[in-house]
C-alpha cells in the first residue's frame, strides 16, 4: 500500500513537472476568437496559414496551440482590424524573423534557382524536341 | 559512343550528390533575429512583479549597455541559465529582464527559488515585445548598447562557457 502511495506520488510530481513547462496565462484576447467582420477575418485568415510558428516550426500560426502562435494570431487579426494590408504584416514579421516566418514563396537572392532552373529545362527540353523534329522530317 | 549521352545522368549524379551532403548538414532549430544592429523598438512594460521597476525602452539610452534577457518563470532552461546571469551580473553586467506570459507571483517565486540579477524586469504578457524583437522563445538574451542598439542575440540557455563571450560583447558595446 506504502508502495501504491509513493508510485502514485511520484507519478503526479511528474505530470505536474512537464505542466509546469507551460505557461499559465489565459490564451490572447484575438487568439481564439474570430473578428466580428467575416471578410476581415477571411483577411486574417489567409494570412495566418502562410504564416511559421516559431516554436513548432512545421505548423502555421492557424493551426498550432503553441501561446506564442496565440500571440502573433492576435497580432495578425489586431492589425487586420486595425486596416494593415495583409503584405504588410507579413513585411513587419519578415523585418524580424527573415524569409523563415513566411510560407508564402518569394523570390530572392537564395531562392531564384527554384524559379529559374525549371524554367531552363522547359527551354531546354523544348529547343532539343524542336530540332529532333526538323531532323526527322 | 556519344559522350554526350552520359550528360544527363552526370547532372542526376550530381543532383544526388547535392541532395546527399545537404541532408547530411546539422538542421539548425535557431531562428536568429533580424533586428540585430538596430534600434530598439519603442516599448514600455509594466512590472513584472511588485517592488522591482518595470522596463521600458527609454531606460536603454543613458550610455551603458545591457544585457536584455527574456525568460519566464514556467521556462525550465531558464532555471538551468540562472546562476550564469548571477555570475555575469557578479561580474558587472547591468541585467534587466522581460517575463513572458508569467504572472506576478509566479515571477516573485521563480526569482526567490533561484535568484534576482535583474535591475528592472517587464511584463509581456501577450508576447508583443518578444515579436517586437524577433525572438521566437525563451531563454533568449541580447546585448543593447548605450544608445539603445540591438549589438548581439544569444539563444537559449547562457551555459557557463558563455559568459566570458557575453562580458566580451558588453565590452565591445561600451565602445
Amino acid at each position: 500500500m506504502k508502495r501504491l502511495i509513493l508510485m502514485i506520488a511520484a507519478l503526479v510530481s511528474c505530470f505536474s513537472m512537464s505542466v509546469s513547462a507551460q505557461d499559465t496565462m489565459p490564451p490572447a484576447p484575438y487568439a481564439y476568437r474570430q473578428l466580428d467582420d467575416p471578410a476581415l477575418e477571411a483577411k486574417a485568415q489567409d494570412l495566418m496559414e502562410t504564416l511559421r510558428c516559431l516554436k513548432c516550426q512545421s505548423q502555421s500560426i492557424a493551426d498550432s496551440d503553441a501561446p506564442m502562435a496565440g500571440d502573433m494570431r492576435h497580432q495578425v487579426r489586431l492589425r487586420i482590424a486595425a486596416g494593415e494590408s495583409p503584405d504588410a504584416i507579413r513585411g513587419w514579421l519578415m523585418e524580424r524573423y527573415g524569409d523563415y516566418v513566411s510560407y508564402k514563396p518569394e523570390i530572392s537572392a537564395s531562392t531564384w534557382p527554384l524559379f529559374a532552373v525549371p524554367m531552363i529545362l522547359v527551354l531546354l527540353a523544348g529547343v532539343i524536341l524542336l530540332r529532333r523534329l526538323r531532323n526527322s522530317t | 559512343m556519344n559522350w554526350r549521352l552520359w550528360i544527363p545522368l552526370a547532372l542526376f549524379a550530381g543532383f544526388l550528390a547535392l541532395s546527399a551532403y545537404q541532408l547530411n548538414q546539422p538542421k539548425d532549430e535557431f531562428v536568429e533575429s533580424r533586428m540585430v544592429g538596430r534600434q530598439l523598438p519603442y516599448f514600455d512594460l509594466a512590472p513584472a512583479m511588485p517592488n522591482q521597476p518595470g522596463l521600458a525602452s527609454a531606460q536603454f539610452t543613458d550610455g551603458t549597455p545591457r544585457l536584455l534577457n527574456v525568460f519566464a518563470s514556467w521556462c525550465l532552461p531558464c532555471i538551468a541559465e540562472a546562476p550564469q546571469l548571477e555570475r555575469l551580473q557578479r561580474e558587472g553586467a547591468e541585467i534587466v529582464g522581460v517575463a513572458i506570459r508569467d504572472r506576478p507571483a509566479d515571477v516573485a517565486r521563480f526569482l526567490a527559488q533561484n535568484g534576482n540579477p535583474y535591475s528592472a524586469i517587464g511584463s509581456d504578457d501577450l508576447s508583443a515585445l518578444q515579436l517586437e524583437l524577433g525572438s521566437s522563445g525563451v531563454p533568449e538574451t541580447f546585448v543593447i548598447d548605450g544608445k539603445g542598439m540591438i549589438r548581439y542575440q544569444h539563444i537559449g540557455d547562457i551555459r557557463a562557457g558563455d559568459v566570458p563571450m557575453l562580458l566580451g560583447k558588453l565590452r565591445e558595446a561600451r565602445q
